[in-house]
């Protein structure tokens, strides 16, 4: 196996170990936000607008961990400056 | 497949391109600017009212009240910064509705840009309200051990506004994309309608969480009644 080989299937796979793995923590995170905050408004109907609006802050702050890590899955795939590298040698070559 | 309407090339003379990123914020910012002059032009406070003026009265009201909610008093200071920065991210995710248009905030570029200029107005707006020295000791708060923690945390919540507005607009384009080539039928038009609801919540998280980083900037230290808010 040459070394373009290996960073492309080290991109593809580790892109979605990344995706995959990424998004369990904060799927977890918001349905533990989302069921606590279902609770308090059930609780305190009268609090609704500013259990709303922290919980929209706070899903948006968990939600950016998720993305975090599709940005990287994205850049691995579509925008890998390893493989980019490795076409610019064997094209100099 | 292109990641970012940063791609898109419409026009290029020796080193300048104009990118669909440029010509597409440009063309949101004349149609935001120009509508609100034509609708401002003639205003009028009897019961005879234009429904443009109603429009832009429950926008301007209800973006006030929001920012007040997170504990700026005097929201009428702050709208021009924050309610530019909502309705500019809200308008730019609602016209994807508009075929042929890619929106600039799924370009790292303009997100950046507006991030920054967030990093820039809260020490402004801090300054403003507390006098440089006590804005300064602020970072030194509540020891001077956490000073380069504020200065870090600082810095990091800039570049996490940045990449959370990028992301999740590049994710609406990109999972619309990859839908077209799996199940072309129905489910792209499903997530596109998705997508306009992230797209408006993005906008709402970007301009309260600078409306809270101002609040916290600005907010003048009483000993022991100091309350985080948000």
């Amino acid at each position: 196996m040459d070394n373009m080989t290996l960073i492309a299937m080290a991109s593809i796979v580790i892109a979605g170990i990344t995706t995959g793995f990424g998004t369990m923590g904060p799927a977890l995170a918001e349905g533990r936000a989302v069921a606590t905050a279902l609770t308090s408004l059930a609780q305190q109907p009268d609090a609704s607008a500013t259990i709303t609006r922290t919980l929209f802050v706070g899903l948006a702050m968990i939600e950016s961990t998720a993305i975090y890590c599709f940005v990287v899955s994205m850049i691995l795939i579509f925008a890998n400056p390893f493989w980019n590298h490795v076409i610019a040698q064997t094209a100099g070559k | 497949m292109h990641l970012s309407p940063d791609q898109v090339i419409f026009w290029r003379y020796g080193v300048f391109k104009l990118n669909a990123t440029i010509a597409f914020t440009w063309a949101l910012m004349l149609v935001l600017a120009a509508g609100s002059r034509l609708i401002t032009r003639k205003l009028s406070t009897g019961s005879q009212r234009s429904r443009w003026q109603d429009v832009l009265e429950i926008v301007v009201t209800a973006i006030g009240k929001q920012i007040e909610e997170v504990g700026l008093s005097q929201p009428r200071k702050y709208i021009g910064f924050l309610g530019t920065l909502f309705v500019f991210v809200g308008a730019a995710s609602i016209c994807t509705v508009i075929p042929g248009y890619d929106p600039p905030t799924a370009s790292l570029s303009t997100t950046t840009a507006l991030a920054l200029c967030v990093f820039v107005a809260v020490p402004f707006f801090g300054i403003e309200e507390q006098g440089v020295g006590n804005y300064l000791k602020s970072y030194a708060k509540p020891t001077p051990v956490m000073l380069p923690f504020n200065v870090i945390s600082e810095l990091s919540r800039t570049l996490a506004l940045a990449v959370r507005l990028f992301g999740n607009m590049m994710s609406g384009a990109m999972i619309v994309a990859i839908l077209l080539t799996i199940t072309p039928l129905i489910f792209p038009i499903v997530m596109t309608v998705l997508g306009l609801l992230t797209g408006m919540v993005q906008a709402y998280i970007f301009g309260i969480l600078a409306a809270v980083y101002i609040a916290a900037a600005t907010r003048v230290r009483k000993p022991k009644s100091a309350q985080s808010v948000a």
